[in-house]
């Protein structure tokens, strides 16, 4: 790089300085909690969840509905107008095969995952979920799926409430 | 150039709101600001600024979450980990430079949302020196108030009387969480707790959500708004460590306040300046911060707050929003509070709280413990 | 519009894990720049910092904590940040400090300690997401940008070995650079595409390191410069910022609009109307290797779909018609995010300064443009810089 920089700074250590106590160093472990108020759009679209149901929002300005539903339009910046539902039923418009879990711990059998999108909400509103009922081979962008949700006394007011998205079958077209 | 603040919206400062997300308080407050500069965002607005920490929030990345609720999909927009004062002297600074001539400022407290408050304000110390003594976060409150009153020989009296006059004012304040009438025995039954601070001497948090809306005058008159002017702005930090600060002085509030006064062109503040808004988050700190930015002698403004001249009515009124004591601790919220409160004494709309005739205002900033880092901006009307 | 101009760049070792804590890092980075621009403290006007999670280093506030090894003492100090965007924009901060007229030197210093964080700075991200629409699903970061790359890919129809020879140009850059963390001048393509598959498409090799790091720049006024004499400048002529939707599951991630919408505000200030002419070299945002190739169609340098068709054909090298990171990248180079700063701005310095030792770009360079990326898919800034 430059001739006149003769030092690039920087000492590397490698894990084991740290684990060996090679090097002077302090741990803490903070306290940090937090209990956000879900507020109106969320509290109610939890608790939809809850009853099986998907629920959006509508625009008069922009005459979109959106999902996941929010008080105030975006782009209109203006508030919303009413609740609406939008079916469990919808299009994938991307994916990914994880070898990963949430730790990046590596796992035998893939995790499915990706955006849906779904129907009667505005073109491309989407929720990110599990896919299930297919094979890493067979999940493809554009694949149709519907919602497996857990059984009425299992759902809690919460995204997983759905299990994971699976391929519609002929007969559901 | 000059540089104004055109809009200015609140919500009403509660020390829970159980009902909205952080994200409908803010869509509450910058709908009100909008309205009140007549600024579409989606259309008049240059660049959005929003004041956040992480872990007040409890994210990772807080600017990911800000812009829908205020109208700045795909606008420029950025966070400074700051207060709202120095968000407002980053808008005033954008617009300086020409390259847009409408900012928006917002900052918020969700503080209800943070379930070990405590400890988010104990990671904030020292991870070498402090923490592992483990101290709360206030004993750092409470060593600053024993250097000060010691050293400006502070009674008792003064600091009740900061509290006595501050929440009394927020009585009259719409938006205040904590108004209270509160006489000799509230003050004298106050529990120690930081010594010499007591817990009355400490703001309560509140939530709440501030957003100002910033203009060059060409865009003032084109959106035919009333500005009330930044007159000047200064900001500054004095050492984060505990071991090699100034302990006595608030000397981050002096040098910031040196620098708006001179931009403004005050040369003495006692005299030129009509009200003040400064940090109160405990007691002290609001005598310590006039002296600091020497709107009081060095050890009189004790004996000036119990004389009465900080009062409403009295000779400058200070914190006739009601501080931080009468509104709630709003944390990164607080500064750009206390500007939208100089703003609106200085339009005339400050209903019950009015100081009549302000025409030039100071509000004062602090980033709260364990920092030494604070803002001052001079607010004017007039020619 | 005031001038302003870069004058000076440090930076330290891009490491896996330094020893220096925070503010040590940020005092040799800022010490380098000083240094570079033949300036001292008493010199600095005002001091602006950028980093990006406090989760890292594990300590709120952290902009505050290490104000001091920045050289914020008693100076305007003001911390920005913007996710991953950190890295650019602290830059455009440290421009509006200047062409305001507030300031006439500004010492910018961003730093990112990723290693405190235990037991792996993964664990941070967690906490990027949306606590009740994406958290209960425990994504992965790697999630996100495995879903973007395949849009990517499924829309224009890219192949794998077209990013993968991303990464392999970006390592291969790196071993000319002095910090670089990954240089590795015999990776293939091959090496690449066999390397373990993460989150498909995502494999291990397409992903830059986590890191810790330093970078500082020195940003002065036309004045401060001719007053000083300061020979070795760069002039900042154009900046550009811009945040997407925080609902990026409503997005189609195939194309960084924002990224588009940064670059045409900086263009415009820079008055670039045919940026594929006017810019000579780019320092995109790599944190993968498909990055690259996205931010180069946000940056308008390519047509949607078509900057693999650069890279294949060699433009993209540094040799080539169109450089693009010279530096090595942050797939080179490594990854403490607001850090980048170093090897983004950096580079645009040194490269215009004809400092950039092994890395020069062998023909002359005028106009170069550095990018950052950041948020939830949602953050884009540009710099335009000129000789």
């Amino acid at each position: 790089m430059t001739e006149r920089v003769e030092r690039w700074p920087g000492v590397e250590l490698s894990a084991s300085d740290l684990v060996e106590g090679k090097v002077t160093s302090t741990r803490f472990r903070p306290n940090a909690k937090y209990a956000w108020s879900a507020g109106e759009a969320m509290s109610r679209f939890l608790a939809e969840l809850q009853e099986g149901r998907l629920v959006a929002r509508t625009c008069d300005g922009c005459e979109r509905i959106l999902f996941p539903p929010r008080m105030f339009c975006e782009l209109c910046f203006r508030p919303t107008d009413a609740w609406t539902y939008v079916r469990d039923t919808g299009t994938i418009e991307t994916f990914s095969i994880s070898y990963l879990d949430k730790d990046a711990r590596r796992i035998a059998e893939p995790i499915l995952v990706g955006v849906v999108s779904l129907d009667g909400a505005s073109p491309r509103m989407g929720l990110m979920h599990y896919f299930g009922g297919m094979t890493k081979d067979e999940i493809r962008i554009g694949m149709r799926v519907k919602a497996v949700w857990r059984p009425p006394e299992e759902r809690r007011g919460s995204v997983l409430d759905i299990s994971y998205f699976r391929p519609l079958r002929e007969a559901e077209r | 150039m000059r540089v104004g603040i055109i809009g200015v919206g609140m919500t009403a400062f509660r020390p829970t709101t159980p009902e909205s997300s952080w994200k409908e308080l803010m869509f509450e407050a910058a709908s009100r600001a909008y309205a009140d500069a007549g600024v579409d965002p989606r259309e008049d607005v240059g660049s959005f600024i929003t004041c956040a920490e992480d872990y007040y929030e409890g994210f990772g990345i807080f600017d990911e979450f800000v812009p829908d609720q205020l109208g700045a999909v795909l606008r420029p927009t950025c966070t400074v980990s700051g207060d709202g004062l120095q968000g407002l002297a980053t808008a005033f600074m954008q617009i300086q430079t020409g390259l847009l001539d409408v900012a928006v400022v917002e900052a918020h407290s969700k503080a209800s949302d943070v379930v070990t408050l405590e400890g988010v304000l104990e990671h904030g110390l020292d991870p070498v020196w402090t923490k592992p003594l483990g101290p709360h976060a206030f004993v750092v409150a409470g060593l600053e108030a024993d250097a000060y009153v010691r050293a400006a020989k502070v009674p008792r009296k003064a600091l009740d009387a900061v509290i006595e006059k501050n929440r009394g004012n927020a009585i009259l304040n719409p938006i205040a969480a904590y108004g209270a009438r509160l006489d000799a025995g509230h003050l004298k039954a106050a529990t120690p707790r930081f010594e010499p601070l007591r817990s009355l001497d400490v703001s309560a948090p509140a939530d709440g959500c501030v957003v100002l809306v910033v203009a060059s005058a060409t865009a003032a008159r084109r959106l035919k708004a009333r500005p009330v002017w930044v007159r000047g702005i200064g900001w500054a930090s004095d050492s984060p460590t505990l071991e090699t600060r100034d302990w006595v002085g608030a000397t981050y509030a002096r040098l910031a306040a040196d620098r708006a006064y001179r931009m403004a062109r005050i040369r003495r503040p006692g005299q030129e300046v009509d009200l003040a808004e400064v940090d109160d988050r405990f007691s002290y700190k609001e005598l310590q911060h006039l002296e600091a930015i020497r709107l009081a002698k060095p050890g009189e403004a004790g004996p000036h707050v119990a004389r009465g001249d900080f009062a409403l009515d009295g000779r400058l009124p200070v914190n006739a929003s009601g501080g931080s004591l009468g509104c709630g601790n709003v944390f990164e919220a607080t500064g750009l509070h206390r500007a939208a409160e100089v703003a609106l004494q200085l339009r005339g709309e400050a209903g019950r709280r009015q100081v009549d005739g302000a025409k030039i205002g100071v509000a004062q900033s602090w980033r709260f413990v364990p920092t030494a880092t604070g803002a001052v901006a001079v607010l004017g009307v007039g020619a | 519009m005031r001038k302003v101009g870069v004058v000076g760049a440090g930076m330290t070792l891009f490491r896996r894990r330094l020893q220096e804590t925070p503010k040590e890092l940020c005092y040799e980075a800022a010490k380098m720049a000083l240094d570079q621009a033949g300036l001292t403290l008493a010199d600095v006007d005002m001091v602006v910092s950028g980093s990006a999670p406090d989760a890292f280093e594990g300590i709120h506030m952290k902009g505050e904590y290490f104000l001091d090894g920045c050289g914020g003492y008693r100076k305007p100090y003001t911390r920005v940040f913007t996710g991953g965007g950190t890295g650019v924009f602290s830059t455009i901060a440290g421009w509006w400090h200047v062409a305001s007229g507030l300031a006439d030197v500004v010492l910018v210093v961003n730093e990112e300690k990723m290693s405190s964080c235990q037991p792996h700075p993964q664990s941070v991200f967690a906490h990027i997401w949306d606590p009740i629409l994406d958290r209960p699903l425990q994504p992965n970061l790697v999630w996100i940008f495995a879903m973007e790359m395949n849009r990517y890919m499924t829309v224009y129809g890219i192949r794998k070995e077209d990013i993968a020879r991303v990464a392999v140009k970006n390592k291969r850059n790196a071993v000319g650079h002095p910090c670089a963390q990954l240089p590795d001048p015999h990776i293939t393509i091959e090496d690449v595409l066999n390397s373990e598959v993460m989150a498909w498409p995502v494999q291990r090799l397409d992903i830059s390191p986590p890191s810790d790091g330093a970078a500082a720049v020195v940003i002065a006024s036309e004045d401060a410069i001719r007053k000083r004499k300061i020979r070795d400048r760069a002039w900042i002529s154009g900046v550009g910022w811009s945040i997407d939707s925080t609902m990026w599951t409503d997005r189609d991630l195939v194309f960084p609009e924002y990224v588009a919408r940064a670059a045409k505000m900086a263009y415009k200030v820079a008055k670039i109307s045919d940026p594929r002419r006017e810019i000579d070299f780019a320092e995109p945002y790599d944190p993968f290797d498909y990055k690259e190739l996205h931010h180069l169609e946000g940056l308008l340098l390519a047509d949607k779909g078509q900057a693999p068709v650069l890279t294949r054909e060699g433009v993209t090298e540094r040799d080539g018609d169109l450089p693009v990171c010279p530096s090595g990248g942050l797939m080179g180079v490594g990854n403490p995010i607001a850090a980048t700063l170093g090897i983004k701005v950096g580079e645009l310095f040194w490269q215009l300064t004809g400092q950039a030792g092994e890395r020069q770009i062998p023909h002359d360079v005028r106009t170069g443009v550095a990018q950052a990326w950041g948020d939830l898919m949602q953050y884009g800034c540009v710099v335009v810089m000129r000789a």
